[in-house]
């Protein structure tokens, strides 16, 4: 076990954005800061270990692991820093486990800070996973706050899956891309929360092959464009088996912001029932009236009802 | 406490010759005191709900001054009459994704009220509160369960003068019975405020103290309950009441 390294102020904050994390967190966890493991825990049942590459991490999680957590928080406080970073999850059959992962970068100097995660989930048999993930960025300065992460999942039967994806504020450029398979029996539940202000830009792409018999995966995306910021959501899912996929995208622009939404599906059996949804458009003026006669000026009313869009 | 003085609103209208000035209402004055119950009525189309929104600011009228406790406060917009004390329930309640009904009540009442009081209100309109409390404000809850939470809505914000847009719109006939407890709970607990709400429900039309009866933009009748409420049964507006409970 790593002892835990000094954390300044600004990191401790990047954590808390990120990771809802005040001190050490209970059950496992490895924290990564400016492109170094500040602090590390393991449990009788988690094991985290460095690739000996260093490009990364393994976290084995032992079949049968009941209500147990991973933290993997990243933080970057260093102007220039860029690193891609290898996660791997190998999740045991049976197991019962919250995995919560995200990256905050506070960037005051004037040269871009990138951090690109790759994370892979191998989720065992019967296994259940909550996974959490927070982008966040903060600091004035002219560097862009760069985050491009890569998420895997491979679902073995009869698996859970549930994907909490946030990104609501200053990370300048994201290309988020998800891809997963699904064997029989599996599930996978993704809900996206992306924000996007000033001269943002993100592309959010989903790719969901649903190749067993009974697999489902619900991807619902909701998202809000302001300012003269872009985004691109492309959800695909494919049928490949007696199987039900769903996505939903549903969008607010604002000011200039501009915003693709590109559902699609692709069925290579009778036995799949695939259904997307996609809407695009500003906040209705009635839902701004409404809330202004309880006595919100007019930007109380839009904050208010683009705060509870994204919860 | 509300004084409308010679309200009038026009809407421009696409005709076939072009652009022409429609006339919603003309010339309304009249004045709403202190602790009384107003009911609105008349034919559909005769104004009632422009000028409701009127009231609450949400239209701007072409002409005339509306004062309240003796303020102008006919250039105040939408905010400021519900930081005033005008409080106003739609007659089609607003949808919201992600918002909760104690984010809406809480968002009312203008402060961070317990979940407890915020329950209190929606049972007041007889909603079961356990039930709807952190239900989502959208499209899952049907019609009369949305006119309930707007209700509770402008109980929460207790102001001096709550307007209701036809609150008896889109409520099946069981609920109406139980939305009727609820205005006459308001109107025997009226203390320092008023109550206006537009009806054609002659269940509310018999809580009033006072009925005005709006036609064609104008006001066809201004009185007492016991004036104007025998003038109405039998009549247009009154058969007109019928065909719009017969339709629910």
């Amino acid at each position: 076990m790593l002892q835990i390294k000094e954390i300044d102020e600004i990191q401790k904050r990047l954590l808390m954005e990120v990771a809802d994390l005040h001190e050490v967190p209970e059950g496992a966890y490895n924290i990564r800061a400016n492109g170094e493991a500040a602090a590390r825990n393991t449990t009788a049942n988690i094991d985290i270990i460095s690739k000996e590459d260093g490009s990364g991490i393994d976290i084995r999680i032992k079949p049968g692991t009941k209500k147990e957590s991973v933290h993997i928080p990243v933080v970057l406080s260093k102007s220039g820093l860029k690193e891609v970073v290898y996660n791997d999850f190998y999740i045991g059959e049976d197991s019962d486990v919250i995995i919560v992962a995200g990256c905050g970068i506070d960037n005051c100097g004037s040269q871009d800070s990138q951090h690109d995660g790759i994370h892979r989930f191998y989720v065992g048999k019967n296994a259940k996973v909550k996974y959490v993930e927070k982008h966040y960025g903060s600091g004035n300065g002219t560097g862009k706050r760069l985050l491009n992460p890569g998420t895997e999942v491979h679902m073995d039967e009869n698996s859970t899956m549930e994907m909490e994806m946030v990104q609501i504020k200053g990370v300048d450029s994201t290309k988020r891309e998800t891809k997963c398979d699904l064997k029989a029996g599996a599930r996978l539940v993704v809900h996206e929360r992306l924000m996007t202000h000033g001269t943002q830009d993100a592309y959010s792409i989903y790719n969901v092959s649903l190749d067993g018999d009974g697999s489902s995966a619900d991807v619902v995306s909701r998202s809000v464009a302001r300012d003269k910021s872009y985004q691109k959501l492309d959800m695909c899912i494919l049928g490949n088996a007696a199987c039900s996929g769903h996505t939903e995208c549903d969008s607010i622009i604002m000011d200039e912001g501009r915003i693709l939404a590109v559902p699609s599906l692709e069925a290579n059996s009778t036995e799949a029932a695939l259904v997307h949804e996609a809407a695009i458009g500003k906040i209705a003026g009635e839902q701004i009236i409404k809330l202004m006669t309880l006595g919100l000026t007019e930007a109380e009313a839009e904050e208010q009802i683009i705060n509870g869009f994204l919860k | 406490m509300l004084e409308l003085q010679n309200i009038s609103f026009d809407v421009a209208e696409e005709t076939a010759l072009g652009s022409e000035q429609k006339e919603i209402l003309n010339d309304i004055s009249l004045t709403i005191e202190d602790n009384t119950f107003v009911v609105i009525t008349g034919p559909n189309g005769g104004g009632k709900s422009t000028l409701a929104k009127i009231i609450a600011g949400i239209e701007k009228p072409t002409a005339g001054r509306i004062l309240f406790d003796g303020k102008d406060i006919t250039s105040l917009n939408v905010t400021d009459r519900a930081k005033a004390g005008i409080s106003f329930a739609f007659q089609q309640p607003v949808r919201f994704k992600g918002i909760q009904v104690l984010d809406l009540i809480r968002l009312a009442a203008g402060r961070r009220l317990s979940t407890a009081d915020a329950c209190q209100y929606l049972a007041e309109v007889g909603l079961c509160a356990k039930d709807y409390i952190n239900r989502e404000v959208n499209a899952s809850l049907s019609g009369g369960e949305l006119k309930r939470i707007e209700i509770a809505t402008v109980l929460a914000r207790s102001t001096r003068l709550s307007v209701f847009d036809e609150p008896e719109a889109g409520i099946d006939l069981w609920s109406f019975q139980n939305l009727i407890s609820v205005f006459e709970k308001m109107r025997a607990r009226i203390h320092d405020s008023s109550i206006m709400i537009i009806s054609h429900q002659e269940r509310i039309l018999e809580i009033a103290d006072k009925i005005i009866v709006l036609n064609d933009g104008r006001i066809a009748a201004n009185g007492t309950k016991e004036e104007i409420l025998p003038t109405l049964i039998g009549t247009a507006s009154a058969v007109e009441a019928c065909k719009v409970l017969t339709d629910k």
